[in-house]
């Protein structure tokens, strides 16, 4: 489709799908369409395409065809429409990588934005071409379904699915099924409001369940050695942030769609649809009060045809094989390249030291591409840069891309051997940033410089505050500190689960920002706590330093950011902030 | 439109249907793309009138969008008073290369 545009001559290829003459990408673990998926998406994108002739034509108002734009996935902004394209959990062969960039190229202004929802977004395009555009995307087994409206949104899942050592079940298995499930289910298409599912299958949390609608942490029964998951419902940040409560401990794998059924038929006659602000179901689940929502799941699960909703051994077997594990090869744990690489490159080094994470075979690693070099946007990637990664995907794991909800790239089966090459590679193009989990890899939303909803900007905001902290040494120094941004009050950019949050606010027209202490997305979840008055744009990246230099003082050896806070509480940081005022 | 316009002095603003262009009702009721040029209206009647045939416009599948904004006057022409759309008369600020101050020539 396109020639390879690496800026480094390519190393022969460990890939073994390239020895064979396979497509290089034969082995990327993405769910790949049969024909009835084909047929439907390929008419979903016909009757778009009939439904924008329509209103060009002006046979159907703005009013009746805006549900059906943002049915497939078309939003209009502050400089032009927005296509949300869903990433089904995360997961990109480097096929549909290589469609997003000519996408990118051919009809928008040449990049695409990943978001916390593990998606991309195109900010330019054209209604005109829009459904052209759902085209070329069904041709690599694509949409746009189910990134926006009132409906069971893309679900979520951890980064390092099918590699990460302590998963106890693959959840993109599972994120299938519940896609196969929720895609056009004609009791929930009309949802009070939007519905979002996070899945791990990892005891830790890596992918923010507690602050998602429903949210599955893999579980396994120790009497039984049963595998299911520990169900949260009703989390959810925006507006009114909750952490979800659980509503059962476990559930077994072949239960969890009717159990996930009950839930979305009580909050389907439940929720509120009189006030927008009251619709999610974390509002319902706390109006109501989280014992009687749970006794209505139950009361609703008991009374549901189980039969109909249980999860068919076959059916799981015959979408394990999409998600089969590459033909990874017997290495041995320790690459002498991989050492002498380290030690010969203090720079390749300390990428090493934030952007690997162990991977579950002998020799392997997991590779964090961060979208988050200083000064850049966070989320945004050139369309050189989506071919150069689908590249290296192809030399180096197998042809396949995960997109992170930190707005991040993993490539996530990549031999140790390659991580030099591979870093080598990246770097020459801007993405080799060594700060996975540091201070500069800021989550922020697309704010005023693109969001119609915004109060003010986020991007700058993160810009300014990785711009303070460039010195990589510095970052790696402070540890793990996670910081996040929104510019309104919908909390797409996470605020309220940052370490350190950032809430953009309108004071009077000017842009203002609120700190949040001590979120936390992760396996102990934890909403942030607004530690006192505003800041305004010029003050809040000196506001950001001072909280940084105030644990720093106080950190005792070890420490990472969140432990110190938990330890001193907010008052030091609170002090610091507003002595001098 | 979350900011609502409230002065004595105000704009219309809309997207164009087919490529959601920021555009703003100008003089003669010509659809302008630069904010600086964007017609002004005084008094309730003035700014009710240029609703109704900006919404009539709507219907006519040129726009969609359509609301009506604070600004005031200024040697450069009509310039919004709130933040959000002097951004969007702008571009991204993240982004100089791109919107409508990329088309500007260089000074």
């Amino acid at each position: 489709m396109t020639e390879m545009t690496g800026p480094t001559p390519m190393p022969d290829t460990h890939s073994p799908a390239i020895r064979s003459n396979q497509p290089a990408d034969a082995h990327a673990a993405v769910y790949r369409y049969d024909e009835f998926d084909k047929t439907f998406i390929f008419e979903r994108v016909e009757q778009f395409r009939a439904q924008v002739e329509r209103r060009l034509k002006g046979e159907i108002t703005e009013e009746e065809f805006k549900p059906i734009r943002l049915m497939n996935g078309l939003y209009l902004q502050l400089h032009a429409y927005m296509l949300r394209v869903a990433v089904p959990y995360g997961m990109l062969s480097s096929t549909q990588v290589r469609r997003l960039a000519r996408i990118a190229r051919v009809y928008d202004k040449g990049y695409g934005h990943f978001t916390t929802r593990q998606n991309i977004q195109f900010n330019w395009p054209k209604l005109e071409d829009v459904p052209t555009i759902l085209r070329e995307l069904a041709e690599v087994d694509m949409h746009a379904i189910q990134t926006s409206g009132n409906c069971i949104r893309n679900v979520t899942t951890d980064q390092f699915c099918g590699a990460a050592a302590d998963e106890l079940v693959d959840p993109r298995v599972y994120a299938e099924i519940l896609r196969q499930w929720s895609t056009l289910h004609p009791e929930f298409t009309y949802l009070p409001r939007k519905f979002k599912i996070a899945i791990t299958g990892s005891p830790n949390d890596r992918a923010a369940v507690q602050v998602h609608d429903i949210g599955l942490i893999a579980k396994k029964d120790e009497v039984t050695g049963r595998v299911g998951f520990t169900v949260y419902v009703g989390g959810g940040q925006g507006r009114t942030p909750y952490l979800a409560v659980k509503a059962r401990d476990f559930v077994p794998v072949e239960e969890i769609i009717g159990y996930l059924e009950a839930i979305l038929r009580v909050y389907n006659q439940l929720g509120r649809r009189d006030n927008i602000y009251k619709a999610r179901i974390k509002i319902t689940v706390n109006e109501m009060g989280a014992d009687k929502f749970i006794g209505l799941i139950e009361e609703e699960y008991a009374r549901l045809p189980r039969q109909k909703f249980y999860v068919d051994p076959a059916i799981v077997d015959a979408i394990q094989t999409h998600f089969a594990p590459p033909p990874w090869l017997d290495l041995p744990a320790v690459s002498d390249s991989f050492e002498a690489a380290k030690q010969a490159d203090p720079a390749f080094a300390r990428w090493t030291r934030t952007n690997l994470t162990a991977h579950r075979t002998p020799g392997y690693a997991i590779a964090t591409i961060s979208l988050k070099p200083i000064g850049g946007i966070p989320g945004d990637i050139e369309a050189d840069q989506m071919e150069t990664v689908a590249d290296l995907a192809d030399l180096y794991s197998f042809g396949e891309v995960r997109v992170t909800h930190e707005q991040n790239l993993v490539l996530a089966h990549v031999r140790q051997d390659d991580l030099y090459p591979l870093w080598q590679a990246l770097d020459a193009v801007g993405l080799g940033t060594a700060n996975a989990g540091l201070i500069s890899d800021i989550i922020a939303c697309p704010g005023l410089d693109y969001c119609a909803l915004a109060n003010t900007r986020s991007i700058p905001v993160a810009q300014r505050i990785a711009e303070r902290f460039s010195d990589l040494d510095r970052q790696h120094d402070l540890g793990e500190l996670k910081i996040k941004i929104s510019g309104c009050i919908n909390a797409c950019g996470h605020h309220h689960v940052g370490h350190i949050g950032i809430l953009g606010v309108d004071k009077k027209g000017d842009e203002f920002f609120q700190i949040l202490l001590g979120g936390d997305a992760g396996t102990n979840a934890a909403l942030g706590e607004i530690v006192g008055p505003g800041f305004d744009y010029d003050g809040i990246i000196d506001a950001v330093e001072t909280v940084v230099n105030t644990f720093v003082k106080l950190r005792q050896p070890g420490e990472i950011f969140i432990q110190t806070l938990a330890r001193t509480g907010h008052a030091p940081f609170k002090e610091a902030l507003y002595a001098r005022a | 439109m979350l900011v609502k316009a409230k002065g004595t002095q105000q704009s219309v603003a809309a997207s164009r249907l087919l490529d959601g262009e920021a555009v703003w009702l100008g003089a003669g009721n010509i659809w302008v793309e630069d904010v600086a040029l964007a017609a002004v209206f005084d008094g309730a009647d003035a700014i009710a009138e240029a609703l109704a045939f900006a919404k009539a416009e709507e219907k006519r599948q040129i726009v969609v969008d359509v609301y009506p904004l604070d600004v005031e006057i200024t040697d450069q022409g009509t310039r919004p008073t709130h933040l959000r759309e002097r951004l969007k008369g702008i571009g991204p600020t993240v982004r100089r290369d791109l919107g409508k101050q990329a088309r500007q020539p260089a000074a």
